[in-house]
């Protein structure tokens, strides 16, 4: 008998454990909301995290949006011109990046880049008592700390997956256009004509805020939630990882639900 | 101190300070983590103006008495009071209004990490005051210059020892002239030389601002030298109390032991265990 229960019990702590932590993750979500106000009064604290999670970010951005573009061109190609429309390859390139791979491939590379070294930063001050500190010279380690590399991801994160996008259409017209030798007018012509701003564009960058929102909670908890010892912080940047990338393509599956019903 | 000493006098030979020269006044504090009781009924006067160390050993509840004082942790049971004012019955702005006032050195320093040594410094200034910059950039040379680090300015921590790491986060404490200044243990990992420094800046920084400052250590020498009264604690509680000249000459048991640093003595070598031999017969045994 003891021995059937025993994994039901584990299960049984292991969900309420869970639940505890998300209601505390969304006490601590509220927390960030309500100390936002006068810590975005100064922006400097901001503008410094974006330089830190979003300039420092751009290479691996346009790099990889870059090849994801070339093989987007050369899969696109491929398969379009068995149906003889190798002129929609813009068109193609550019509903995927927009709607797709632009904010989800740069969140998954935002995460794993800006997201595991805010995590990183705030478990470190945590262990090294910094935080602590901070709150005994009566400054509150949440809005000068957090709040700060919050923001500093939800703004960075809509810029990046835009770069990321332009990037891989680049990429999309360098193979087709230049290598494989796609009409350079009826590329861009139809891409202009068949993307939509409000429906494609629009819906894209919200797509990017939301998991910029995600992942940017996700790294800043994680790392103020942290055990403060050594292996406790790199328990916490493996979590930030996989547990925002597990965010981002159950949100991507949510949103594209409701954004993208085939009724156009 | 609890026995008689050596004149013959009763325990406790030296009234407690009573009048409202106390900056600081706890009364049978209490604490416990999460059902574990680290601090059992703490009693301790901490007058105006003087340097008031606190001693016991490792994990006897040193550092969790001083986060009760700065109202980051609230007691089961008890009173503190910091300037007549009971900390932990005040709101989360009162303790950050109180705190303002008061200045505390972690063990290890806890500097910024990601602020250079003048940043770490001038951090409580541009926090809580609206100084234009000029007046910043004088008052934290000022506090450099009083730890002999002002040509360290522009370093940033991790490139600092151990020594003159502790003297910047000493200047960063002092930064706003707090009223009370807390060292938790600002002696740990230092050289001789850097203790030495350490200790006479504690006692001429606390004269110079007209603070008191509470030092939690173990180092009994050097506290010797430089405080006005000493607290022991040993199982959550004052096990002695006195002056460093009734401490040197203190015949009380616990006392005698931290002074000598002797290994065994009221405060026991072993940690409670099951005798030994028997232990060695039951795992032959087993
Ligand atoms: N956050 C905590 N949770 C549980 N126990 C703790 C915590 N912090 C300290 N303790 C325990 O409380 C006791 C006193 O700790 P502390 O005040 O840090 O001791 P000291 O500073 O005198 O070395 C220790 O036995 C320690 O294990
Ligand atoms: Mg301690």
């Amino acid at each position: 008998m003891a021995d059937l229960l025993e994994p039901l019990c584990r299960l049984g702590s292991q969900v309420v454990e869970r639940i505890w932590r998300l209601g505390y993750a969304s006490r601590f979500f509220v927390a960030v909301l309500l100390n936002s106000g006068a810590a975005l009064r100064r922006y400097p604290l901001t503008l410094r995290e974006i330089w830190f999670s979003g300039v420092l970010s751009l290479i691996i951005i346009l790099v990889s949006g870059l090849f994801v573009g070339l093989v987007l061109g050369m899969q696109g190609y491929e398969i379009l011109q068995r149906y003889g429309s190798a002129e929609q390859l813009g068109t193609m390139v550019a509903l995927s990046l927009l709607r797709e791979l632009g904010p989800v491939v740069a969140a998954l590379l935002f995460a794993s880049r800006a997201g595991s070294a805010i995590t990183a930063e705030i478990g470190l001050m945590k262990a090294t008592e910094q935080l602590k500190a901070m709150d005994m010279m009566a400054v509150d380690p949440v809005a000068r700390v957090v709040v700060p590399r919050f923001w500093g991801g939800v703004i960075s994160m809509p810029l990046l997956a835009a770069m990321f996008s332009s990037m891989g259409i680049f990429g999309g017209w360098l193979i087709g256009v230049v290598v494989i030798g796609v009409d350079d007018g009826s590329f861009w012509s139809q891409m202009q004509s068949a993307v939509d701003f409000r429906y494609d564009v629009w819906n894209g960058i919200l797509k990017s805020l939301v998991f910029g929102v995600a992942v940017s909670l996700i790294a800043v908890f994680e790392g103020y939630d942290s055990a403060p010892t050594a292996e406790g912080v790199s328990r916490a940047i493996t979590r930030t990882v996989v547990t925002s990338a597990l965010a981002i393509l159950a949100l991507d599956f949510v949103l594209t639900s409701f954004m993208f019903r085939g009724t156009s | 101190m609890a026995g008689p000493d050596e004149l013959g006098r009763p325990g406790v030979p030296f009234p407690l300070p009573m009048s409202c020269d106390n900056l600081v006044q706890i009364d049978n504090l209490q604490f416990d983590y999460g059902g574990k009781p680290v601090l059992q009924g703490i009693n301790m006067r901490i007058p105006r103006g003087k340097v008031v160390a606190i001693m016991g050993g490792s994990g006897c509840g040193k550092t969790t008495l001083l986060r009760c004082i700065g109202g980051q942790l609230r007691p089961s049971a008890g009173q503190v009071r910091v300037d007549g004012a009971v900390v932990n019955e005040m709101s989360q702005a009162q303790i950050y209004a109180l705190r303002r006032r008061m200045g505390m050195l972690f063990q290890f320093g806890a500097l910024f990490t990601d602020l250079s040594v003048f940043d770490n410094v001038a951090f409580p200034l541009r926090e809580h005051t609206d100084l234009p910059e000029d007046l910043v950039r004088d008052l934290v040379l000022m506090k450099l210059q009083a730890v002999g680090l002002r040509g360290a300015r522009d370093l940033m921590p991790n490139s600092l020892s151990g020594g003159m790491a502790r003297r910047v986060a000493l200047a960063r404490a002092v930064a706003l002239d707090p009223a009370l200044i807390m060292y938790d243990e600002p002696f740990t990992g230092l050289d001789p030389i850097s203790l030495g420094v350490i200790g006479q800046l504690i006692r001429r920084l606390n004269d110079a601002l007209g603070a008191t400052s509470i030092m939690v250590t173990h180092d009994i020498q050097e506290s010797l030298l430089i405080v006005d009264y000493i607290y022991f604690i040993s199982g959550g509680r004052v096990v002695a109390e006195g002056t460093p000249e009734e401490i040197r000459h203190s015949t009380d048991p616990f006392v005698h032991q931290f002074v000598q640093a002797e290994a065994d003595g009221p405060v026991p070598f072993h940690m409670p265990a099951p005798p030994f031999a028997q232990e060695l017969m039951g795992g032959a045994r087993g």
